[in-house]
């Protein structure tokens, strides 16, 4: 048998290739966005025919991978945590729906927010919409969870929901792989109204996946993924959820594990077998990477009586992500050490690439704005959120893909003057095209500042859904002709650009100016893998 | 302590595990040399897991990765404070942010190349001082010595010499990690790393401990 040495990101792509999937749709965030990048370089897709293309955002990939399922294929869709909010109404409503191929849907959380700026435990959607959830252990199990999971999925008849998290996702691992499977064929649901959820079909529908829990309870006691490892010591039982479980393995390199564990990586909780942990540990200890989502349900079970231990008691801190260190301390086999740093030991935190566009837009706006009161600028998810830090400080908010035009729009109507907001060509096909199309509506008076680099540049350099269409959609929504300038960010444009903002701020409605200059880091890429060719 | 751990007999000496910490500012290619190592301990039938860093730090930040080597499973991607082998580092100030990771007889290899993006980079004469006065350190000029050799590019690989003598990984297996990374690149650039591996090696080896 031979390893491979994957991501887990990888891991999970090549599962999906495996499991015979005929789609994958995702839109780029960190830490999900080398699944598709895999599935994009992989021979073995491309020979398969596999669709694998980004979609604008996260609510337009699980409704495509939805229409997949429904045409009898198999499909995937991934994003990161925050995508799945906007894809919460698809991914809610298609477990009321249903799926005719197997579908799974990928979220990869980001606890510690290595690279986000929340760090939700997407676990909670996936009980609020009474799927079964998967949470790997290991980049193997991701492998295998994936590889199964489109069986499962039609199986049952649901969609299932994949869970990992940034260390997961971003570490390597050699991976065995299995025969891959062939696709499915076309075929249209038998019950030609399993996706109306109109009022009187929902309500049977929604029956009947209640009905489904006692079925998903079932697997999920007999899960392989939830084992059950007896130990001799009694004084404490643990439970270890997904990648938990390494970090409590990994205090027992050198001597045995005195104590029961329970692993779990499939959800609903196995109840009998929390049932049988409790009964026999005189307390428990709860691990769990993300928000104390099964230590919350544990309380649930077996009601109150002996001590359940973990994020919530302070034996784990209340946030960010595990590590062994934490768990040794939690088992009281470690104490708490301080090193000592050097003092002179300055952070490095992350900055916009020299000579990028951004940096152009942020010199010319910071010196308009000196003129006005306040000087707070609405800005948005990306590269250029950078901004906020020095040298720029250049801006005041990020909050949600798409928030920088609404949220200037809103402080508008309340009288902020001016109300300015910067936003990627990305984000803005993403979730900023609806916003703006109210802005124009009212006529409110703001100035959006596009900055199109005619790609994803956080990420990588994924090509962005609006490339080359960025005017015409602008013009489509409403925008005047007048007020809507194109410049490009360079030094020499400086004056340009600072008059070309003055007179937009000036101007009593919506303007849009786009600063269009490409990513210089992926420009640079590009040039490298020409001279190689 | 809370917990009565039992500890098993004497662990086996023979026993293959090196936890090595990454370091470097992004952009400056620290997963080349994770790539390297990783390939070579594959190449010699060892389990690896390598955690590294994606997405935001990426700009110009703090980069690290973890790489833990193993003659059997390894658990967990993260490698615990206190128990590195080694911190491998490309930039000297990087080299000393994740010294709460290495144990007290773990080396530090290191860049002697400051990387100044940031307006409050500390001088380097402390820099190199502070690591110097460190137990087991290695400073290394790798884009130096990369020159003498006229291979400016495989300061790098140069830096993944300097570590061989404390990786516990024979050298073939290394040499057929820099032949796995740089074969598709043709035969003269993987001579060139295979070169400037050796140097960095040697010139290592001659440098007092
Ligand atoms: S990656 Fe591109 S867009 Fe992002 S900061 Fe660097 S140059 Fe600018």
């Amino acid at each position: 048998m031979k390893k491979i040495l994957l991501l887990g990101d990888e891991a999970i792509g090549q599962g999906a290739i495996d499991g015979g999937i005929s789609g994958i749709y995702a839109y780029p965030g960190t830490p999900s966005t080398e699944i598709m990048e895999f599935i994009q370089r992989s021979k073995q897709a491309k020979e398969n025919k596999i669709h694998a293309t980004w979609s604008a955002n996260e609510k337009t990939a699980v409704e495509s991978a939805l229409g997949m399922s429904y045409a009898g294929k198999r499909a995937i869709a991934c994003m990161k945590h925050v995508g799945l909010n906007v894809a919460a109404d698809a991914f809610i409503n298609s477990a009321i729906t249903g799926v005719n191929g197997g579908l799974i849907i990928l979220v990869a959380d980001d606890p510690s927010m290595h690279s986000s700026q929340n760090e939700q435990d997407s676990r909670f959607y996936g009980k609020f919409s009474l799927l079964p959830i998967f949470e790997p252990s290991n980049q193997q199990e991701a492998y295998e969870m994936t590889y199964n999971g489109f069986e499962l999925s039609e199986k049952i008849g649901l969609p299932i929901l994949l869970r990992i998290t940034t260390r997961l996702a971003h570490s390597r691992y050699g991976i065995i792989t299995q025969l891959s499977k062939t696709q499915n064929s076309f075929s249209v649901p038998k019950d030609p109204k399993q996706f109306i959820l109109l009022p009187a079909i929902a309500r049977k529908r929604y029956k009947s996946l209640l009905e489904k829990q006692s079925l998903l309870q079932k697997i999920s006691e007999l899960s392989s993924f939830n084992h059950f490892i007896v130990g001799k010591d009694k004084s404490l039982g643990i439970v270890a959820c997904g990648i938990s479980f390494n970090y409590l393995m990994e205090n027992f390199q050198d001597s045995e594990l005195p104590f029961s564990v329970l692993k779990i990586s499939q959800h609903p909780i196995p109840q009998e077998k929390i049932k049988k942990l409790y009964d026999e540990s005189e307390e428990l200890l709860i691990l769990e990477d993300g928000f104390p989502f099964v230590e919350e349900q544990i309380g649930n079970i077996v009601g109150i009586g002996k001590k359940i231990r973990g994020r919530l008691t302070g034996d784990l801190p209340r946030d960010g992500e595990l590590n062994p260190n934490l768990v040794a301390i939690a088992l009281g086999i470690e104490k708490e050490k301080q090193t000592n740093f050097p003092e002179f030991l300055a952070t490095r935190p992350p900055a916009l690439c020299p000579g990028c566009g951004h940096i152009d837009v942020y010199n010319a706006l910071n010196e308009v704005m000196k003129d006005f009161e306040p000087q707070r600028i609405l800005s948005d998810i990306g590269c250029y959120t950078l901004g906020a830090l020095p040298p720029y400080n250049a801006i005041n908010s990020c909050v949600d893909m798409g928030a920088s035009i609404t949220m200037a729009k809103g402080a508008s109507d309340a009288g902020m003057f001016p109300s300015i907001a910067v936003i990627g060509d990305s984000t803005f096909t993403h979730s900023g095209m609806t916003g703006l199309l109210d802005a124009v509506n009212d006529k409110s008076n703001i100035v959006v500042i596009i900055l199109d680099n005619s790609l994803v540049g956080m990420t990588g350099g994924q090509k962005a859904s609006g490339d080359g269409k960025i005017d015409n959609i602008c013009l489509a929504i409403g925008v005047e002709k007048e007020h809507l300038k194109i410049v490009v960010p360079l030094r020499k444009n400086h004056e340009l650009m600072k008059k070309l903002l003055l007179e937009e701020i000036n101007y009593n409605g919506v303007s849009v100016i786009i600063a269009r200059r490409e990513c210089v880091t992926e420009l640079s890429k590009k040039k490298k893998l020409k001279v190689i060719k | 302590m809370r917990y009565r751990i039992i500890k098993k007999e004497k662990v086996k000496s023979d026993k293959m595990k090196k936890d090595i910490i990454l370091a470097g500012v992004g952009g400056q290619g620290i997963l080349t040399i994770a790539a390297v190592i990783g390939f070579a301990a594959v190449d010699k039938g060892l389990f690896i897991k390598q955690a590294e860093v994606h997405g935001m730090s990426q700009r110009g930040g703090e980069v690290i990765s973890h790489l833990r080597i193993s003659d059997k499973e390894i658990f967990s991607d993260l490698i615990p404070k206190g128990k590195a082998d080694m911190i491998l580092s490309l930039e000297p100030l990087e080299s000393l942010r994740y010294v709460d990771f290495l144990k007290e007889d773990g080396y530090i290899i290191t860049n002697t190349k400051p990387f100044e993006n940031i307006p409050n980079y500390p001088e380097i004469e402390k820099i190199l001082a502070e690591i110097s006065s460190r137990k087991n350190s290695r400073l290394i000029d790798a884009e130096e010595i990369a020159r003498e050799i006229n291979s400016v590019k495989s300061a790098n690989i140069v830096l993944v010499g300097a570590a061989s003598l404390f990786l516990d990984i024979p050298l073939e297996n290394l040499e057929n990690g820099i032949k796995q990374l740089f074969g598709k690149k043709g035969e003269e650039v993987v001579n060139q790393n295979i070169f400037a591996f050796r140097k960095g090696r040697e010139k290592t080896e001659n440098q007092a401990g």
